[in-house]
């Protein structure tokens, strides 16, 4: 089977013949990205470029026009006491709430990302995943964040995962479609890069681990796994897929080991937030807690910077 | 065969686990004979950031119990230490005092903790009550406690100025960081133990041995941490402290008495690190004949 992806052409791989992932391995490669040492200034510029790397996140039942609007202001205004600081790259919100989002966002620069697809579980039939993402690219999304059916992956339905992938691609237009493997269900490395296969094979812009609904989420381990699918993706089809690791990542150290994989993996060319995001809604915080932290040599509390 | 006695190492108390100190190093106090107390963790900023941290998160549950609570809890630390009355005593006379001094102090410092255990759930109504206003409101006043609490033990003494600090602070709702003696910092770790089999959530208190100079700075001047209280009399780390605290305007409590004296105590220990929150209520009449309230 040959598949044509704008001006590429590849042929889609035996999804049951993915590589099998050495989990021993990965952790041990993985606890090294947690060793390097990033003194002031590369911690700074680390720092920034976390935050703008940012979806901020709310995905709610509670969730109502003022909440979102609230999470809009923050994007764009992180923490007014500090000129000159970047703002998060999206905002990632329901379908429902995309026309409160991008009207909120205008003239920031950052985009509006929407879960679709019966987030989180993903438990209906493709017809309503469909009028699900046409709905939120309608109302304006930029971006959209399908999740998998799982319990057809685990079924071993690997052709079923791919079509699906591929007609909501279809649907997205000129929306970019993130798909949300949530690693957290797939519970082994190998089902992982497999699903990661398929995915990027039937279209995905960005891979995703988590919808941060479940337990694990996106832990550096399975953020490795992918990042390797997408370096092996690029090499085999020259198309590059962005990553975003989603649930879990609260705190700055972690995005900046994040950072650091990123670019002993992929390399630098994945450091933007074109190709690569945090799925988060309180490491903003953390990390603008800790450029305050470098900058004024003082412990901060969360006292001073906007409820997230 | 003679055994050979296995020795205790002294770690420090952060989010009710016994850790050492993230830095890695420890020095070794001795006693005026000269003899090693023992090699105690040599805390770093870090640890006082991770004990703040754990202080922050206790704060919100522990506040938030029945004072009556937090009264049994205090005193069941009470009965706890005075069931190891013998070790404390040991590691007083190691330090330099007295047995029969050392049995005093044991003995005051459970005696302390009964005493603020009592006072937990009266605070308010001593402290508290309901004002007398001009209009036609039901006006009243609450003690809430203050936050994290930071609180530089008294350097003289290894339990009783501790224990004396800690009771009231915590007796309040207050979550707290301690720094001990760091001459004599033997008791405080062990008093830690204490608190870790007393239901006290971990994270409530928090202990740090080391250099208080090293660790005063990142302590009094933490954004989070919402009072500092001194027990010491050099009058230059008072103003030390006093500057640092301007940041966040801590409150900063001074205090400097002989704690094995039984007057140094009292109510206004507790309400010190406590705000006083004023509530108006509209209401029609309060307290005269035609009250129906």
């Amino acid at each position: 089977m040959a598949k044509k992806k704008g001006s590429a052409t590849f042929s889609i791989p035996d999804f049951t013949q993915s590589p099998r992932i050495d989990k021993v391995g990965v952790e041990e490669r993985v606890s090294r990205f947690q060793k390097r040492s990033i003194k002031k200034e590369a911690k700074m510029q680390g720092l920034r470029m976390a935050l703008n790397m940012i979806d901020l996140t709310t995905l709610e039942g509670k969730d109502t026009p003022g909440k979102v609007k609230q999470m809009c202001f923050k994007a764009a205004h992180l923490h007014d006491v500090h000129p000159g600081l970047p703002t998060v790259a999206a905002v990632c919100v329901y379908p429902s709430m995309v026309a409160t989002a991008k009207k909120e966002v205008e003239g920031t620069g950052i985009k509006v990302a929407s879960v679709s697809t019966a987030f989180p579980s993903g438990q209906a039939p493709l017809e309503v995943k469909l009028m699900d993402t046409k709905f939120a690219v309608d109302a304006g999304a930029d971006e959209i964040d399908m999740v998998i059916s799982r319990g057809k992956f685990l079924s071993g339905e690997y052709n079923f995962v791919f079509d699906e992938i591929a007609a909501i691609k279809e649907a997205c237009g000129n929306a970019r479609l993130k798909v949300i493997l949530e690693t957290g269900e797939l519970v082994t490395l190998d089902n992982v890069r497999r699903a990661s296969d398929i995915a990027m094979y039937a279209g995905a812009d960005f891979i995703k681990t988590s919808t941060g609904k479940i337990q694990p989420a996106a832990t550096m381990q399975v953020t490795y796994t992918m990042l390797e699918a997408i370096r092996d993706f690029k090499l085999k089809t020259g198309i590059q897929v962005g990553m975003k690791p989603a649930g879990g990542i609260s705190n700055s150290k972690l995005a900046l080991h994040n950072l650091v994989m990123v670019n002993e993996v992929l390399g630098g060319e994945w450091l933007t937030n074109e190709w690569f995001r945090f799925g988060a809604s309180s490491l903003a915080n953390d990390v603008l807690m800790q450029i305050m932290k470098t900058e004024t040599g003082v412990y901060q509390s969360s006292d001073y910077f906007s409820i997230d | 065969m003679a055994r050979l006695e296995v020795l205790k190492t002294y770690k420090i108390y952060i989010g009710g686990a016994f850790p050492r100190t993230e830095s890695g190093r420890y020095y070794t106090p001795k006693n005026a004979k000269g003899e090693a107390l023992g090699n105690i963790c040599l805390s770093s900023r870090k640890d006082v950031r991770n004990a703040v941290v754990a202080a922050r998160k206790a704060f919100g549950g522990w506040s938030e119990r029945a004072a009556f609570n937090r009264g049994q809890i205090l005193y069941r630390i009470g009965e706890m230490l005075e069931g190891r009355k013998a070790q404390f005593v040991e590691e007083l006379q190691l330090q330099g005092v007295s047995k029969a001094k050392a049995e005093k102090e044991v003995g005051v410092a459970v005696d302390r903790l009964v005493y603020y255990a009592g006072w937990c759930d009266k605070v308010s109504q001593v402290s508290g009550g309901v004002n007398a206003v001009a209009s036609s409101h039901f006006n009243f006043s609450v003690n809430e406690p203050t936050g994290v609490v930071g609180i530089i033990a008294d350097q003289s003494t290894s339990l009783i100025g501790l224990v004396s600090q800690i009771a009231p602070v915590i007796a309040g709702g207050n979550s707290c960081v301690v720094l001990a003696s760091e001459e004599i910092p033997l008791c405080a770790i062990t008093f830690a133990e204490v608190l870790n089999s007393s239901d006290v959530p971990g994270g409530v208190v928090n202990i740090l041995t080391g250099s208080v100079d090293e660790m005063l700075k990142p302590l009094a001047t933490h954004m989070d941490v919402n009072a500092i209280v001194y027990a010491s009399t050099d009058a230059s780390k008072l103003k030390e402290i006093q500057e640092y605290a301007v940041d966040n305007l801590k409150r900063v409590r001074h205090y400097s008495q002989d704690w094995m004296d039984a007057d140094s105590q009292g109510l206004h220990f507790i309400t010190d690190l406590m705000e006083i929150k004023t509530t108006w209520h509209p209401i029609e009449n309060i307290g005269g004949a035609t009250s129906s309230y």
